[in-house]
């Protein structure tokens, strides 16, 4: 192939999966304090499949760099990506204001310049904001072919073919570096980093920017007015046997 | 004569009332349930509809679009390159519609095409999109769920342009009419300069309605234990109640089912009438695509699981005697 592959990973630090997210009493947030927060899973699952394209393909990826765009607290996210393999990494500050899909996408687009990336592998949605946005923005702005939604990449030269989840089944797109592929749960299993590498992690490059160091300017276009939990549901009943369940869809006319 | 070109080409002469965008999706050459309900929360905006359809596809439902009630007109972008829906070569079709004829609001359904193309969209518009609303509070302002649907964020958009994709659970979809409105052709003016290629699609065949707009859903879970136990418990319970087949990330991730029946945050968001859940715990990015149900039945034999909080109706019973018994009953 002519390029070898320079890939980019952003990566989100986001309230752990497994944590039951609580709004703050004025309506404004999700509290956050004293809560854990990890690497998006999705975020997570673009990464392994970065280590992997690098590992299977001997002298395919030239780099792999990492990139977070939030609060200070994200370099800890961008540790765990040096302790699972990337090479270098960069942390965009832009301090505890949750920023845009598009605001994200146009400092990804600047950090794609400065890297010289030719591929960059993002999750498919950030699992606080549910946008599942930024990397067909990125894609749009940068006037890259995308692939969303990926099960399966497969790299042969310059050319990408990749496998997507789509609604009713799957297809395969192809498409020529340098592209955009977001990445669906199926695509791979992620690793966990061993102590040691953790150890080396340390040592590994994390380039510390601010948003105006990338010429980006953070407005906002969205406001958001309130944050209210969903309606909870009534409790519910529970049945001893089959027969009084059947008895009970009738009598709520659900059958 | 640069007037009449434009004319030609859109659709100036009615330029001044003409305000919302609306993308209908097809699929096997009918609309799309979703796209409906994209309809549905485009006419809560109260502005004129237009309603453009794409490709082979476009084609084959444009008739079936004119009946669509409440809009005024479909515009039809014909051109093979359109197919399979590619985000590359729609995103700038649209960006030359909605510019030259001055939209202010465009939908799409929340569907996997409607979620690849409309980012890619606000990226040429310059314009933050809203992903998956719920409910449209007024012309800028929207709600949508966040954190698995754990909290509904009321969000206003300053955009001079309204890009957003509909959660279809949340709209019923409209129903065809009997009158058709006009049918006009469009082009984009740009060249997309695609390097994205289509190879190749497999898509799951089954008898059971579609997932995401089944008034009735029955869904497996990790507790099936292997695929035998899925086709053999699910699909004759789904067979009777004239459900459509579902699945936990568990029960995919296990090979039970296809993936595209996953329901949760990632999966599909559905809202039937009645969801019947057997053997899944209730995690909470399954919960985030099936709490809006109607009725919520469970059946597992775990009585600490978690899916006994959201449950109408609860059963704790061994699934492979209780489900075979309530087939049997239906």
């Amino acid at each position: 192939m002519s390029n070898k592959l320079k890939i980019l990973v952003p990566v989100k630090r986001v309230i752990d999966f497994a944590i039951k997210p609580r709004i703050n009493k004025a309506g404004t947030g999700v509290d956050t304090k004293g809560v854990k927060f990890s690497m998006n899973p999705f975020c997570d699952i673009a990464l392994e499949e970065s280590l992997r394209l690098k590992e299977a393909n001997k002298g395919l990826v030239e780099k792999i760099h990492a990139v977070s765009i939030g609060p200070t607290k994200a370099q800890d996210i961008l540790r765990t990506a040096l302790a699972k393999g990337a090479d270098s990494t960069t942390l965009v500050d832009v301090g505890d204001e949750e920023v845009e899909p598009l605001a994200v996408a146009k400092l990804l687009q600047k950090v794609v310049e400065k890297e010289q990336s030719n591929l960059v592998i993002l999750g498919k949605q950030a699992i606080d904001d549910d946008s599942n946005q930024t990397g067909q923005i990125l894609a749009g702005l940068l006037n890259w072919p995308q692939a969303t939604f990926a099960s399966k990449v497969e790299v042969e030269g310059d050319n990408v073919k990749v496998t997507r989840e789509v609604d009713g089944g799957s297809d395969t797109l192809s498409a020529k570096l340098p592209m955009i592929i977001t990445t669906d749960l199926r695509l791979n299993e992620p690793r966990y980093a061993s102590l040691p590498n953790i150890m080396k992690a340390k040592k590994k490059p994390l380039e510390k920017l601010k948003a105006s160091d990338l010429g980006i300017e953070l407005s906002k276009r969205l406001k958001t007015l309130k944050l209210e939990e969903p309606a909870s549901r009534e409790a519910g009943i529970k049945v001893d046997s089959v027969d009084e369940l059947v008895a009970k869809l009738k009598e709520a006319k659900a059958i | 004569m640069l007037r009449s070109f434009v004319s030609k080409r859109f659709f100036s002469s009615t330029r001044a009332s003409l305000d919302t965008l609306a993308f209908v999706e097809s699929a096997q050459s009918k609309i799309t349930p979703t796209s409906l309900s994209a309809i549905n929360a485009a006419s809560k905006i109260g502005e004129p509809i237009t309603v453009i359809v794409a490709g082979s596809e476009g084609e084959a439902i444009k008739d079936e679009a004119a009946k669509i009630p409440g809009i005024n007109k479909v515009l039809v972008a014909k051109g093979t390159q359109y197919d399979h829906y590619l985000s590359e070569e729609l995103s700038p079709l649209f960006k030359d519609v909605i510019q030259s004829s001055n939209f202010t609001h465009f939908f799409t359904p929340a569907s996997a095409v409607g979620k690849s193309v409309l980012p890619r969209l606000g990226a040429l518009l310059d314009v933050q999109p809203l992903s998956d609303i719920i409910k449209i509070e007024s012309k800028d302002t929207f709600v949508r769920p966040i954190y698995a649907g754990n909290a509904l964020a009321t969000v206003q958009s300053s955009d001079k342009i309204i890009l957003a994709s509909v959660r279809g659970s949340a709209f019923p979809p409209v129903e065809l009419g009997a009158e058709a409105v006009p049918i006009e052709e469009v082009a984009a003016t740009t060249e997309s300069n695609n390097r994205t290629e289509f190879v190749s699609e497999q898509l799951i065949t089954s008898e059971r309605p579609d997932l995401g707009s089944a008034s009735k859903v029955v869904s497996g879970g990790r507790g099936l234990k292997n695929k035998e136990t899925f086709d053999g418990l699910i699909e004759p319970l789904a067979a009777k109640l004239n459900a459509a087949v579902g699945a936990s990330r568990a029960a995919v991730d296990s090979g039970f089912c296809d993936n595209s029946l996953q329901v949760g945050q990632t999966g599909k968001i559905v809202a039937p009438e009645l969801y019947v859940a057997v053997g899944v715990s209730g995690a909470i990015q399954h919960l985030a695509g099936m709490k809006d149900s109607k009725t919520i039945v469970a059946i597992n034999k775990d009585p600490e699981a978690p899916i006994f909080n959201v449950a109408d109706i609860g059963l704790v019973a061994d699934l492979n005697e209780a489900v075979p018994e309530l087939t049997g009953k239906l």
